[in-house]
């Protein structure tokens, strides 16, 4: 069952589901990256929860005029028209007044939400309103679907992976650095509306594969996520892509093989796993790496400390730095320095005294700055100044009788 | 409306829903001074997971242990919006935005995995609550105010929420001018010996009370909503702290009134039968106030300085 759904043979709703999902999670991983550098992550909160009066609006209309107020692509109208009320909402609040987007955004989706709550609980009191089913906009609901939803489905999703597509080039710019796009020519605040218009198409395609509340998490998750792979704005771009689609793919097969494994909730989960996995094992920014690090810069102080230490024919008491030099041939089981260590310590001695005498020197005031306790001097300075620090130490001069 | 259906089928819902939406908007003025507005919606969304596990647990559905369930889901997801933001670097907003959603989207598969048919926990009944099923069936008129077995079987929530609400009041009533301190000036208050971190972290904390107790009564759309719109209103309409919480309790006490009686006898009055959803209108209510307060308000723009463009 699992390996017919991954391999699109369920059906052919399901299949359509599952492109539609795909498609759907690129084009919502690119745009969720444009979102998340411009530190606007939340905004798409508030968009998608504003969705939810436009959909209860567009059935009463619907069923008003004589239809049966199903029309999927008819709801998906009613919800952009009402999640775009609900930015411009926003930014009367935010332009307007003094308070906070943050504020803006909180008010904008309660409010908005709620006022979509009164129309769903009087649609549930009408008598076309029974079986609507409007409750599977909150959560999403792909378990019997039309064909016909299905095919607005997948060809919403490629459409917004389309115009994803068109505006990558100024949109990353933007989210780059606004202020270079501005002055190299581009519109900024058009292009923060189509940035906008792109987060509310993703928002109504997603309304009835992963629901409103959750819809969210398809903008945020993958970019953030995303962020641990890569430093550069295409890179994160792609891979932002590249996870949410799989989380689309994933979640959307997963969930069509039992009944109780609502599509929206298990989209958001394989995203979020694969977010889990990055924060712990991501090369370069993840915690597996980290802690590494900190390890290996810990054996390094250790073992420059031990060696300072051989060289001052100190003894050498701590555990680990003992084991260390042990385990690097420096030091003999009892504590005596190996030649080889005696060599280390030697020159880990030199390095030092001469660092002390490259930092109490004006001329050498840059390459002091790089002294940590841990660089070797000869990475830093060129031969010629070392030969000046070795004058300036002076060298060993026997005593006169 | 006569005494007896009033006190039986309106006083304690309205009640219940005016002493939740002043729960929320106490703590809801320094978290939006704080740039903190958000904490609600993200306490709102995590307290399903907390309390579908609580269920799992004890197999049955009580006060103490949903509630000791939010709790403990609000504390796990403040600690791991901090963990995602200091471990991997990420803004607080969307730090915020993958840990409420995963934790949501938990708590919902965990609710339909699990066999909850037999009791009253499903995802709409936490989202929108169930204020009109909150009704005093043994009063039989104003009366029943001063009769001691009636007053026995007042819904619960209400002595609750009166609890929860004391040590809201109590909380900032005696933290009040280091919360001042600490929300206005944080560096100031550090030099004055104040513990800003400990005291930030206590604010969370009783605002995630707040929101669970109100929670339970009204679902977490009046819980956001009351976090934000009434000290949102209220902050454009003076500049003095103290003032801005008096205003945002009577915004708070004015949305769930009127939005109880506009839900409840609006469609009525309409020629519709049946009541709305009295949480959504009590959010609605609360945005018309916002939305007044916006145009009309007396501080509504920043003061001194040039509008943003």
């Amino acid at each position: 069952m699992l390996w017919q759904a991954l391999t699109l043979q369920l059906g052919y709703n399901a299949t359509l589901v599952t492109l539609g999902a795909t498609l759907l999670g690129v084009a919502a991983g690119v745009t969720g990256t444009f979102l998340f550098l411009r530190k606007r992550a939340l905004v798409s909160d508030a968009i998608s929860h504003a969705t939810l009066p436009g959909v209860g609006l567009a059935f009463i209309l619907m069923v008003a005029m004589g239809g049966d107020g199903r029309s999927l692509l008819g709801l998906m109208l009613g919800s952009a028209a009402s999640a775009w009320i609900g930015l411009l909402c926003i930014s009367a609040l935010t332009r307007r007044t003094r308070l906070a987007e943050d504020a803006a955004i909180g008010a904008v989706l309660s409010v908005f939400f709620g006022i979509g709550i009164v129309f769903l609980t009087f649609i549930q009191t009408m008598s076309e309103g029974r079986q609507a089913g409007l409750e599977g906009f909150l959560l999403g609901s792909t378990a019997g679907m039309l064909y016909s939803d299905a095919v607005i489905i997948a060809v919403g999703g490629a459409t917004v992976l389309l115009a994803v597509t068109a505006f990558r080039r100024p949109l990353s710019a933007v989210a780059f650095d606004p202020e270079f796009a501005a002055s190299s020519g581009l519109n900024v605040p058009r292009l923060d509306l189509i940035m906008m218009g792109l987060v509310m198409a993703i928002t109504v395609v997603g309304l009835k594969i992963v629901g409103l509340i959750l819809i969210v998490a398809l903008l945020i998750i993958p970019p953030v996520t995303a962020r641990f792979w890569s430093e550069r704005v295409t890179g994160v771009l792609w891979v932002a892509g590249i996870f949410g689609g799989v989380s689309g793919y994933l979640g959307a097969a997963l969930s069509a093989i039992a009944p109780a494994l609502p599509t929206g909730p298990v989209i958001v989960l394989v995203s979020f796993a694969m977010f889990a996995l990055s924060l712990l094992f991501a090369p370069a920014r993840g915690v597996l790496a980290a802690v590494l690090k900190h390890l290996s810069f810990q054996r390094r102080v250790h073992v420059r400390q031990g060696l300072l230490a051989l060289a001052q024919g100190q003894p050498i008491y701590e555990k680990l730095t003992l084991r260390l030099l042990r385990r690097a041939g420096l030091v003999r089981a009892d504590g005596v320095a190996t030649s080889d260590g005696k060599a280390r310590a030697a020159k880990a001695l030199r390095d030092e005294t001469r660092w002390q005498m490259a930092r109490s020197r004006e001329e050498f005031a840059l390459a002091a700055t790089f002294y940590d306790g841990l660089t070797e001097i000869e990475t830093v300075l060129t031969g010629d100044q070392i030969n000046e620090l070795d004058r300036l130490i002076g060298a060993p001069k026997g005593v006169r009788p | 409306m006569m005494g007896e259906e009033f006190v039986a089928l309106s006083l304690t819902p309205m009640l219940i829903g005016t002493l939740a939406a002043i729960a929320c908007a106490l703590p809801g003025n320094f978290l939006l001074l704080r740039r903190q507005a958000l904490i609600g919606d993200a306490i709102s969304h995590v307290v399903l997971p907390g309390i579908v596990v609580a269920f799992l647990i004890t197999g049955v559905i009580a006060a103490v242990p949903m509630m000791l369930g939010a709790a403990s889901a609000a504390v796990v997801a403040v600690v791991m919006i901090e963990a995602i933001r200091r471990l991997g670097r990420i803004e607080p907003g969307a730090a915020m935005g993958v840990t409420f959603t995963a934790m949501f989207a938990g708590g919902v598969l965990l609710l339909e995995q699990s066999d909850t048919s037999a009791v009253h926990l499903d995802v709409e009944h936490a989202l929108f609550g169930n204020l009109e099923s909150l009704i005093w069936l043994d009063a039989t008129g104003w009366a029943s105010l001063l009769d001691v077995e009636a007053l026995a079987y007042l819904p619960v929530e209400l002595p609750r929420l009166l609890i929860v609400l004391s040590v809201v009041v109590l909380f900032i009533w005696v933290f009040w001018r280091p919360l001042k301190l600490s929300t206005f000036d944080e560096s100031f208050a550090q030099s004055m010996g104040i513990r800003t971190g400990p005291l930030g972290f206590a604010l969370v904390i009783v605002a995630a009370l707040a929101a669970v107790a109100a929670f339970d009564a009204v679902g977490s759309i009046i819980v956001i909503a009351m976090f934000i719109c009434p000290p949102a209103a209220a902050r454009l309409m003076t500049n003095h702290l103290g003032t801005q919480v008096a205003w945002s309790v009577l915004f708070a006490t004015l949305s769930a009134v009127i939005g109880y009686v506009l839900a409840g006898y609006g469609p009525l009055w309409l020629g519709a039968d049946n009541a709305v959803s009295a949480a959504g209108m009590i959010a609605a209510v609360s945005g018309a106030i916002l939305a007044l307060t916006a145009i009309v308000g007396p501080h509504r723009s920043r003061s001194g300085a040039p509008a943003e463009e």
